[in-house]
């Protein structure tokens, strides 16, 4: 595929310009600690974008396989679902990697006609954002999971102890005699 | 507010206080005003300002203990403590606070993470706030002290050593024969380029300039007018008038002390030979004296009594006092018992007092009988 | 807004920048997931607190008193005469950006209002307007700003998004505290009945019935004896903590989270466990139940909150007759014992300078509070050789400490837990070095925010110290985070399983519980979780086939 050489070719300016876009979705004094603070831990959020935007786009390389750009996914996915995004803006990021290309390689795909080979790609992009917009869904899922459970863990032992949640299964001598 | 006018209206102000010293004393020939009357005045309201404001915050009381510390605590013999970041004593705290006014302790913590991280570019830019806030503050003091050699007679030996230390850098043009430059002064160099550093950086850094106020862009293009003024004044004065031929910076060092030591000594007077941009450079260090008690500046004063800072760590082996405590409502013990009484010795907890029910005779006994 | 916008305008959002309009014209949306609730009327009535009411921080109309205003300038300057930090903090901010990405919300959330300098800046902005001559002169160029009801809206808001962490005080080249401001802040809140349900509950239960959760004196002895059941089960030894004991020589006080909630309730076995172990070396301990609560969320209302809480334990002390104090894990309350407690309601002139009865070792460093924290206790019992310990009983654990903000930043507690740490089990890793110890970032529910309601803002204001316990997860296998702070046993469960779901939360007590070698134990196959032991799995599963068959024969029975 000649397309994929030219991504590999580009792939730095790709990725650069894909993790600005990517940025602006953030408050513009935020943006510029998020992209230039490169310490892992002083920087999570800015730090794992940008590493795993890069692991996304060598997946998208070698096709769309889920079980494999699931967890890369859900790594960003994960952080942008407790950020203040609404679902849209919190999984657009995927969709930014096409307009990138569009206009990165511009020439290059005409140039070549290579805009089959770009729409093929480009169906990838689109398979990935299901796939994201599943696992921002587990994201949320989980935080109302854990927002729901929270009350109860709180006081888990009382309740117990109460009896009013029984989390043993199985009948153990002590339990017998408090019941 | 945003940045853009921020910067405009500190630089229009600081353009203002060019100009009234320009046209006071180059139309009006105000030099009594503005050699006399105005310095006088800023001292005076920096005097009175900064002692109104020392005594304001003193007034206040610290109520509690709440130093931050920034490292092991006392406590059992054989663990090391941390004594500059966590003192326990007077000796710790004086040692934590002279590396925080000297140093900068606090700012060069950003800096130290650098090598910890081992990130290349991590906390680059806090380095070099760090590094740009000693050079300022450095070369501002340096600058102040040289400057005593006018208010002094004779020139005491440690300002006549800061001066050579200055000039270890002299270039010593001398171009010309029969014209030898005055020795250049690095310490006022550095100071406009550690100012224009900390400018661009607030403009540059989008967290600073998102939180930077006309506060603070002022005070940096005020300062840079005053350096400015003084290394035209230094450096140009003889230049401008051997090359051009004209006399805009010159002005007589002689006459300059003069005035000066008119002013230190309450005898003043205004010698002859002082050109428009000495009363300019004058008039802007009096309006940054002035402007001192009323403003950030005044974090020179602060910092020494910074509760997070100045206080030792020892509020568990001394009593602290807060001078304004006052006695408030608790739930006591009793009022505890009395509420649960029935059931803490229905649960075999001991009370104060045994349940009525049970000290006094008649239904009390009974209901516990009938209860059994 | 329009139902559905596209996109790219979605995305977009806060593209509009505050760069050109500033913060002070940005305008504040209170969100769910972030706000936390309304404080009830009953709880503020309980306590006294003003304006109890019905309010929710998503209406529009707050239901504040007529004279509001008033009432918080009157407080502002009220607070700017008692406290020289409040003053200093206001005056002397040069806006150097250099605490700007030191708070763990603005590094994991990104708003801007959540760097420590702007948070200051929203009481600062009012301080000038009304206490500086600039202020009241040029306004906005003066860095000033009006009082309006969305200025006390934006105050709560971001008040109730700081934990008091204290992180961006360190990185401060003039101690600025923004604890300070928000505990001021939220002081002048609570003046017209601003305040969250999850701090306020809280505070009227524990006073009324010394413990946060509003657990009864019986229920408190129960769930100790509940607790002396399970240890029974899985050591084979009996214990008999005792409670409200007059003459005992010392008084034990823990956060109640310890005794009700998991994983709390571990590291309250592991105090049972130690006591009962010392009891025969001369260790005379009582718990109470009147002073059953160490922590203290009045501290997260008001300074005045925070004494009427905190009179509990001097007073149960004297009542007792004990010759001093022992405080359990947690961090606001070691603050709070560390820094307030003897300003507060001192001098503990009935109470004896501490010493260890086993050691003969003198807390010099706690002579005046009379108030020894039970990691100090334990530390330097192991150093003595005091305590028989099997650190293989934990080998199932990989360790990693986080340091908990308060003993960390407002005490100084970080050898001592360290120390234990190593002696109790064999695997322990650091997390790196700029994200523990005094550079410590914070659980993100600290001071009163470990609600279930703002649980989007938890996860991000974790997201430093969950992406610095996920370093040592993938590098070392760490498996558990140990910690000393109550709050920090609520808050990191939720935390841990958001972000990296095979990291579990202990207690340091648990692991001493469970490494202590107790006279007359049985051989041990399961931890104080009742999960097997290292290499105990077989054994393990032998006992439970035996005990159900045991269970069938009974039913037969």
């Amino acid at each position: 595929m000649k397309l994929e050489k030219l991504l590999l070719q580009n792939r730095t300016i790709i990725l650069k310009r894909w993790l600005d876009s990517i940025l602006e979705s953030y408050s513009s004094d935020t943006k510029r600690f998020l992209k230039k603070q490169s310490d892992q831990f002083a920087n999570p959020v800015g730090q794992t974008i940008s590493k795993e935007i890069g692991n996304l786009f060598q997946e998208l390389l070698e096709g769309v396989d889920p079980a494999r750009l699931s967890p890369i996914l859900d790594r960003i996915v994960r952080i942008r679902a407790v950020q203040d995004f609404s679902p849209s803006q919190a999984i657009f990021f995927v969709f930014q990697l096409k307009g990138v290309i569009r206009k990165e390689l511009n020439k290059e795909i005409r140039e070549n006609r290579l805009s089959d080979e770009l729409a093929e790609f480009e169906s990838r992009i689109d398979d990935m954002a299901l796939i994201a917009f599943d696992v921002y869904m587990r994201c949320r899922e989980k935080i109302y999971e854990i927002s729901a459970n929270q009350a109860k863990n709180q006081v888990s032992r009382l309740l117990q102890r109460a009896g009013l949640i029984s989390e043993v299964p199985e009948w153990e001598p002590h339990q017998k005699e408090t019941t | 507010m945003n940045f853009i006018i921020g910067i405009l209206f500190s630089l229009v102000v600081v353009g203002i206080f060019v100009l009234i010293p320009w046209v006071g004393v180059w139309a009006f020939d105000l030099r009594y005003l503005f050699g006399i009357i105005v310095p006088y005045a800023a001292v005076a309201t920096f005097i009175v300002g900064i002692i109104i404001r020392v005594l304001g915050w003193a007034r206040s009381p610290s109520p509690f203990r709440i130093p931050t510390t920034a490292g092991q605590q006392k406590s059992l013999p054989w663990i090391k403590q941390n004594k500059i970041d966590n003192p326990s004593g007077t000796i710790g705290v004086i040692i934590r606070m002279a590396l925080e006014i000297l140093l900068f302790r606090s700012l060069f913590r950003n800096m130290s993470l650098e090598f910890r991280g081992g990130a290349k570019l991590a906390y680059e830019w806090e380095k070099w706030l760090w590094i740009a806030a000693l050079a300022f503050h450095y070369s501002f003091l340096v600058v102040l002290l040289r400057h005593l050699r006018f208010f002094t007679e004779p020139i005491p030996a440690f300002v006549r050593w800061i001066e050579k230390l200055d000039g270890l850098f002299e270039i010593g043009i001398a171009p010309f024969a029969g014209f030898a430059a005055p020795g250049i002064l690095i310490s006022g160099f550095i100071l406009i380029a550690a100012l224009t550093y900390l400018f661009l950086r607030r403009l540059y850094i989008s967290q600073t300039r998102y939180i930077s106020l006309p506060a603070d862009y002022f005070p940096l293009f005020l300062i840079i007018g005053i350096a400015a003024t003084g290394i035209l004044m230094r450096h140009m004065g003889v230049f401008m008038q051997f090359i051009f031929k004209v006399d805009w910076f010159s002005v007589q060092v002689v006459n300059v002390k003069e005035l000066a030591m008119g002013l230190v000594t309450f005898n003043p007077k205004i010698p002859e030979g002082i050109g428009t941009i000495f009363f300019i450079h004058l008039f802007l260090v009096s309006t940054l004296i002035a402007y001192f008690p009323f403003s950030k500046l005044v974090h020179m004063a602060g910092i020494f009594l910074s509760p997070t800072r100045n206080l030792a760590n020892n509020s568990r082996t001394v009593r602290h006092i807060n001078p304004w405590d006052y006695p408030v409502h608790v739930h006591s013990y009793d009022e505890y018992e009395d509420e649960f009484r029935e059931k803490m010795v229905e649960a075999g907890l001991p009370v104060e007092k045994m349940p009525e029910s049970q000290t006094e005779d008649g239904s009390g006994t009974q209901e516990e009988a009938e209860k059994e | 807004m329009s139902d559905v916008p596209k996109p790219e305008e979605l995305a977009k959002v806060d593209h509009t920048s505050p760069l050109i309009t500033g913060w002070m014209n940005s305008p504040v949306e209170i969100k769910k997931g972030v706000a936390c609730y309304a404080g009830k009327p009953k709880n503020l009535e309980y306590v006294g607190l003003p304006n109890p009411r019905e309010w929710s921080p998503l209406d529009e109309d707050w239901k504040l008193p007529d004279n509001w205003k008033e009432i918080i300038l009157d407080g502002l300057r009220e607070r700017l005469e008692r406290f020289r930090s409040l003053k200093i903090f206001m005056d002397i901010c040069v806006r150097c950006g250099a605490c700007a990405d030191k708070c763990h919300f603005f590094i994991g959330g990104g708003d801007p209002r959540n760097m420590p300098v702007l948070r200051a800046e929203l009481l600062r902005s009012i301080y000038r307007r009304e206490y500086t001559t600039a202020g009241k002169i040029m306004g906005k160029f003066a860095g000033a700003r009006d009082l309006t009801v969305d200025v006390l809206k934006e105050w709560w808001y971001y008040f109730f998004q700081c934990t008091e962490c204290r992180r961006c005080s360190v990185f401060c080249p003039y101690g600025i505290d923004t604890a300070e401001i928000t505990i001021i802040g939220r002081e002048l809140l609570n003046l017209v009945g601003l305040n969250i349900d999850w701090i306020s509950a809280p505070v009227a239960n524990c006073y009324r019935t010394g413990n946060h959760l509003g657990i009864q004196p019986h229920a408190y002895k129960d769930m100790l004896d509940f607790f002396v059941d399970d240890i029974e089960e899985i050591t084979g030894v009996k214990m008999e903590p005792s409670f409200n004991r007059k003459g005992a020589e010392i008084l034990f006080i823990t956060p109640s989270g310890d005794v009700f909630a998991d994983p709390g309730t571990y590291t309250c076995m592991g105090y049972i466990m130690l006591f009962h172990y010392l009891q025969k070396m001369g260790l005379d301990i009582t718990w109470s139940t009147y002073a059953s609560e160490g922590g203290n969320f009045g501290y997260f209302t008001s300074h005045e909150m925070a004494k009427r809480l905190n009179a509990k334990m001097y007073a149960e002390a004297k009542r007792l007759g004990v010759k001093w104090i022992l405080g359990g894990e947690c961090g606001h309350m070691w603050r709070v014992i560390n820094q307030y407690m003897d300003t507060f309601n001192g001098p503990a002139d009935f109470l004896e300078e501490p010493v260890s009865p086993i050691t003969g070792t003198k807390f010099e460093n706690a002579k005046g509070t009379k108030m020894v924290h039970i990691i100090e206790f334990t530390a330097d019992l192991i150093k003595h050789n005091k305590l028989k310990l099997d650190p293989s009983r934990n080998d199932n654990l990989k360790v990693t400490f986080h340091d908990s903000c308060n003993p960390a930043r407002g005490m100084g507690l970080l050898e001592e837990p360290r120390y234990v740490i190593k002696n109790v089990c064999n695997n322990f890793y650091e997390m790196p070095e700029n994200t523990i110890r005094e550079l410590t970032f914070c659980c993100g529910g600290g001071a009163g925010l470990n609600a279930g309601e703002d649980m989007e803002l938890r996860m991000r204001g974790g997201l430093p110290r969950a992406n610095a316990v996920k370093h040592v997860h993938e590098k070392y296998g760490v498996n558990m985070l140990a910690c000393i702070c109550a709050i920090d046993r609520a808050v990191f469960p939720d935390l841990m399983q958001y972000w990296i779901p095979e990291v579990g939360v202990i207690g340091v007590h648990e692991m001493i519980g469970n490494a202590l070698i107790l006279e007359g134990e049985k051989e041990r196959t399961t931890d104080l979780r009742s999960e097997p032991l290292h290499g105990m799995e077989e054994v393990e599963e032998a006992e439970e086939v035996k005990k159900e068959e045991k269970v069938e024969e009974n039913k037969d029975v």
